[in-house]
Formats: C-alpha cells, sequence, structure tokens
C-alpha cells in the first residue's frame, strides 16, 4: 500500500535548539496513530511541520506525493487537503459556526455558496451541534466548540486529519464528547494522527503508537504491543506513569 | 465621650431632617449668591461666609449618612455620591463651581449677548456680539466660494446626505452598492460638482473654497483613503519580506515625527520645486495628499495594534484551512483587528478633523481659517472669543457626532460577548 505520509530524516532547530532528531515517519492511508510522549519532546511540532505550521530546516516530508518546499502554492495545496484541530479549538470568533465552516469551503475550494452550507450542515449534523449552526463561537461551551473545530477541518473534506492535543484543554466531563466524535471519525476510514494523553482513546483506534522524547522517535510498535510490551525503558517508565 | 452619637438607625428621626436641612441651606446659599448676588450669610466675616456652604453641606451629609437606613432613596443617595467624607466633600464642590459658573456663562452666551443688527456698533452689550457670527456666516460656510454658485457645494452635500441616509434603510444586498457608488463614484461626481469647468458650469478655483465645506471635503477624503493606506502600511510592518517591512516601517516612521505644519508647509511650498517645469499640481490636492499620508502612518500604527492582538492561533487556523496570505488577512484577522481598535480608529480620525485647521500654512482656509481671517477685518476687531467659541462648537458637533458613531459600530459588531 502507498504511503500519504512520508518523513525522511526530518530535523528541525528553534534557534539552537534542536526539537526534531531524524525522523522517520509513514502514514498508509486510512492509517491512525497515536503520538504521545512527555511536554516538550517535540510531539506538536512534528505534526506541525507535516502541515507546514512550522518549517523542518533538514529532511524531506512528502504529503500525498507532494514535496514540502519553499513553493507557497505547494504549502496551500497541502494544507487545504489536511486538516487540523488545535487545542485551543481557534475557531473564528467574529463569524457564526456555520460561517466557520463555510468560509475555507467558499474562498479556498470555490464551492457555491448553497453547496458549502450543505456539506457544512453535513458535518456539524456529523458532530451533532446543527442546532448551534448560527451562534457564534463565544455562545458555545468548550466541548461544542472543539466539535465545531472538528467539523470546520471536515468541510474541506480533507484526506488527513491531525490532532494536536484536541483535548488538553476541555473539562474533564467534555472530554467524551469531542472523544466520541473523533472515534467516529475513525471507524470512517479517516487517515489520523493524533497527539494525545487520552491512553483510552488510543488503545480504541489506534493502529500504531509512536513515543517520543527529546525530539526523537523512541519507540514506534502496533498498540497492542505498545501497551503489552514496550520494549524501551524510557517508555516503560513514561507509561506506568500515565496508566 | 462623643460628643454627637454615629449617625445611625436610633437617630434616623432627628439626624436625617437635620442634615437634609443643613444641605439644603448650603445648596440654597450658594445659589442664591450665584444668581440673585445675595449673601445670606453676610454678617459673617467675608472669607468665612465663602466657606461656610461648604461646612454645612459637609455635616449636613455626614449626619445623612446611615448605613442601610432602609430608606431606600436615602441608601441610594449615600451609595452614589455620599459614600464618605471624601466624596461628600467632591460632591459639594463640583455642585457648587457648577452652580457658581452657570449664570456668568448664561449671561455671556445669551442674557447680555447681542443678536440682531448688521455691524460692530449694534453690539451694545456686554456679552457675546453674534451679530458677528450671523453677518459672517455665508462666509464660514463657504469661504471665498462666489455666492452665485453655492449651491453646488448645497447639492453635493445633499447628494452624499441622501445617499448615506437611505443607504442605513435599504436592504444589506442592495447596501453594498451604494457604499461602491460612495467611495468610487461619488468623490469623483462631488468635486467635479463643486469645482466646475465642465457641463457648463463655472470653475471655481480651489483658492476660493474655504469654509465649513472645505472642513468637510478635506476630512472626507483623507478619511477615505488614509484608511486603506493605513491597513496596508500595518500588514506592511508585519510583513516576513524585508523590503517591504522596512519601506513601511521607514514610511511610518518618518512621517510621524514631522509635524503636520512643516508637511503642509513643504507640500506648498518645496514640493513644486521638485516638479518639471510646467507641472501644476493644484495647492488643496497637495495639501490633500500631505495630510492622507500624515494621518495613514498613525492609522497604521493603530490597525497594527489590533493585529498583534489577535493570538496566533487565527493565523495558524486560517493557514490550516488552505487560506493564503491575502484571503487569511482580509477573512479572518483584518475584521478581527479592525473590530478590537475602533476606539483607536475614531481616536486617530478625530484627530483628523481637528487637523484641517492647520491648512492655514499653505493660504487655505477651512471654518477656523476664516474666522481668523473675519477677526482681523477692521470693521469687527475682537470679535475673536465670538469666532473660536462658534468654531469650538461646530467642531465639538462633529466631533462628538463620530465618536458615538464608532461606538454604536463597536456595539453593532461585538459577537464575543
Amino acid at each position: 500500500m502507498g504511503k500519504i505520509i512520508e518523513l525522511k530524516k526530518v530535523n528541525k532547530w528553534f534557534d539552537k535548539f534542536q526539537v526534531l532528531k531524524d525522523i522517520d515517519l509513514d502514514v498508509a492511508p486510512q492509517e491512525k496513530i497515536v503520538i504521545c510522549g512527555p511536554s516538550g519532546s517535540g510531539k506538536s511540532t512534528l505534526i506541525r511541520c507535516i502541515n507546514r505550521l512550522e518549517e523542518h530546516q533538514k529532511g524531506n516530508i512528502t504529503v500525498d506525493g507532494t514535496e514540502l518546499s519553499e513553493s507557497t502554492k505547494n504549502i496551500e495545496k497541502i494544507r487545504a487537503e489536511v486538516g487540523m484541530v488545535f487545542q485551543q479549538f481557534n475557531l473564528f470568533p467574529h463569524l457564526s459556526i456555520l460561517d466557520n465552516c463555510t468560509l475555507a469551503p467558499i474562498w479556498v475550494k470555490k464551492l457555491p455558496k448553497k453547496e458549502a452550507e450543505e456539506v457544512a450542515m453535513k458535518n456539524l449534523t456529523r458532530v451533532q451541534i446543527d442546532d448551534q449552526a448560527l451562534k457564534f463561537p463565544g455562545q458555545l461551551s468548550g466541548g461544542q466548540q472543539q466539535r465545531a473545530a472538528i467539523a470546520r477541518a471536515l468541510c474541506m473534506e480533507p484526506k488527513i486529519m491531525l490532532f494536536d492535543e484536541p483535548t488538553s484543554a476541555l473539562d474533564p466531563e467534555m472530554i467524551k464528547e469531542v472523544l466520541d466524535v473523533m472515534v467516529d471519525l475513525a471507524k470512517g476510514g479517516m487517515t489520523m494522527i493524533v497527539v494525545t494523553h487520552e491512553m483510552g482513546f488510543a488503545k480504541e483506534v489506534a493502529d500504531y503508537m509512536i513515543f517520543m522524547d527529546e525530539g526523537k522517535i523512541v519507540e514506534r510498535a502496533k498498540t497492542k504491543d505498545f501497551f503489552e510490551n514496550p520494549k524501551n525503558e524510557r517508555t516503560k517508565l513514561f507509561l506506568s506513569q500515565i496508566l | 465621650m462623643k460628643l454627637i452619637a454615629k449617625p445611625s438607625k436610633e437617630n434616623i428621626k432627628t439626624y436625617v431632617p437635620t442634615g437634609l436641612f443643613l444641605v439644603f441651606l448650603s445648596f440654597f446659599d450658594v445659589f442664591a449668591n450665584a444668581f440673585f448676588n445675595f449673601n445670606l450669610m453676610a454678617f459673617l466675616p467675608s472669607q468665612l461666609s465663602y466657606f461656610l456652604p461648604l461646612l454645612l453641606g459637609f455635616v449636613g451629609f455626614y449626619l445623612i449618612r446611615i448605613e442601610f437606613s432602609g430608606v431606600h432613596s436615602l441608601d441610594i443617595l449615600n451609595k452614589n455620591i455620599n459614600s464618605n467624607n471624601f466624596n461628600a466633600f467632591l460632591t459639594l464642590l463640583t455642585v457648587f463651581i457648577i452652580i457658581k459658573s452657570i449664570p456668568p456663562l448664561l449671561n455671556w452666551f445669551v442674557l447680555e449677548a447681542n443678536f440682531v443688527g448688521d455691524s460692530k456698533d449694534d453690539c451694545t452689550g456686554k456679552g457675546a456680539c453674534w451679530v458677528f457670527i450671523k453677518v459672517w456666516f455665508n462666509r464660514f460656510m463657504y469661504g471665498l466660494y462666489p455666492d452665485g454658485e453655492q449651491w453646488r457645494i448645497n447639492t453635493a452635500f445633499l447628494i452624499l446626505f441622501a445617499v448615506v441616509g437611505i443607504s442605513f434603510f435599504v436592504k444589506q444586498k442592495i447596501k453594498k452598492y451604494f457604499i461602491l457608488f460612495l467611495i468610487f463614484v461619488y468623490p469623483f461626481l462631488g468635486i467635479e460638482l463643486i469645482s466646475g469647468g465642465n457641463f457648463g458650469l463655472k470653475y471655481v478655483e480651489t483658492a476660493a473654497w474655504g469654509g465649513l465645506s472645505l472642513t468637510f471635503i478635506i476630512s472626507a477624503f483623507a478619511i477615505l483613503f488614509c484608511f486603506p493606506i493605513g491597513v496596508f502600511l500595518a500588514l506592511g510592518r508585519r510583513s516576513s519580506l524585508p523590503a517591504i517591512r522596512y519601506i513601511s516601517i521607514g514610511f511610518i516612521e518618518l512621517w510621524r515625527g514631522v509635524p503636520l505644519i512643516t508637511v503642509l508647509f513643504m507640500s506648498a511650498v518645496m514640493f513644486p520645486m521638485f516638479l518639471p517645469d510646467g507641472t501644476f499640481i493644484d495647492k488643496l490636492i497637495r495639501v490633500l495628499i500631505a495630510i492622507t499620508l500624515f494621518e495613514a502612518a498613525y492609522m497604521a500604527e493603530v490597525v497594527r495594534g489590533g493585529l498583534q492582538a489577535l493570538p496566533k492561533g487565527q493565523y495558524e487556523a486560517a493557514r490550516s484551512l488552505g487560506m493564503g496570505y491575502w484571503k487569511m488577512n482580509l477573512l479572518i484577522i483584518l475584521p478581527q483587528a479592525l473590530k478590537l481598535v475602533i476606539p483607536g480608529i475614531a481616536n486617530t480620525l478625530l484627530a483628523l478633523v481637528k487637523d484641517t485647521p492647520l491648512i492655514f500654512v499653505v493660504g487655505l482656509m477651512e471654518l477656523a481659517g476664516m474666522i481668523g481671517l473675519a477677526k482681523t477685518n477692521p470693521k469687527w476687531l475682537g470679535m475673536a472669543m465670538e469666532g473660536y467659541v462658534f468654531a469650538g462648537l461646530v467642531f465639538w458637533i462633529i466631533c462628538y457626532a463620530m465618536s458615538r458613531y464608532s461606538q454604536n459600530l463597536e456595539k453593532k459588531l461585538s459577537t464575543e460577548r
């Protein structure tokens, strides 16, 4: 099976500090990958490199057959195909939920307004906030906002979804509603890369687990192997602390 | 042992009437003094009689300051203007100053002022000579624009007000055509009408333009153009392209660092020297460009403040949806940033309107300039006070209207709360 994302020897520095060290990673279509690791290990930076919110300085990143390089046209094309969900939701506060969802399809994909609204309502129904479509983000709870953010990303009909700690900014009772949506998405066959500490979610949907520490991929294993017999000492220590 | 018991609910029956009486006495004394020149306490030494009302009121306020008295209006009064000794003192001082200043102002503005007549000799009273304003009113509005042609200015402004007025009542869909008309068609139409030279209209050179209409013309054009230029400069200053960034910084810092009066002087006097022989750019246009660029530099910094206040997540979310630089800025960033800085924008535009009198340095005379001219007329010497009070009032009305409009806009656009 072909690879939809390929990272080869990716290195990145913030000034002198190296955040990513020789990262190699392949993702096949429809694969779900969960990345975990202690804070500051470079997890978020890694997935932000995949849609070039961060630039890598060395190595190659290929997404859906397109190499990420300086060319802006490439980058915008990739970003339109890669949906991203942020820790802080980042909904556009000056637009209603519906407008949040239709803005990019109308202006980037040039969809007619009517069609964009149909797509938006379909996705809002999927994340179960279709009744909130005309409200503004500030009027929604955290869990609702994050589901709206997921719907917004889905409206671009992406091939890949990136999740950057999607539940870390939520109150405990709202985490489940967001995870439910993500599980549903995973079962629908979406290619997903998720940075999260929700190990229950990981066990349920992930094909592969990746453990990162100090900018390196320490361990990559099938989910079952990862939890039942981790090979690396650092992984064992991490798992013992969070499980 | 205390001489008097602390005001409390027990002694409310005696303290409140006494206190209110003292407060009333003090107000009455100041009032009688100011309006009827009648000194209730003239039997006292003069300094004491001057400060006695303050003392009486102070004691009175102390006596009525009863916490949780149970009387609703008393509680409200205490909470708002009499919460402690210092506030009671401030209340008294404010009220006394207002009462004391009303009669002289009233006298000057109305009671002893002169309204009828057509020359300085008709002003016999001690107050303001509004005859001056009345006689010169036409000049204050239209400058030296020929009397017979003034309907053109009126028509131009009537069209403007009509279009703006109607646009408030039409549907959103048609409204955008009104706005496009106002921005792209009306300015040229209006200038054509006022300037003339075509369609059988007599040409009126810009040196004859003046008065309040010129204030409006300059303000409107400068506002119209300085706003987009300012936005571009603000974006340019935050650009990742060094050439654009440094040009923007250079431009902003250059114009911000120079007083407007020198900019105007240079635009009128020095700039023509650099032009090739035979080319001529109208003085008013040069002044307009100078004011526009000057205010654009300020506008840029105001807008930049808004851009910087937006969380980084907004940029990232827009980019992650595949938006390029312009789409991101026009659809996501600027609508939010501009909304944040409406007070700052209003501030800059108000300053712009109030800066227009400075065009006197190049010989153009808007409202304040015309007043300056009129007060030096030998027949009307000594009318500076009336003139500038009038100018102040007119500018205040314009600026207050703008300020209210900006507040409404802020309220209308607020979605967060």
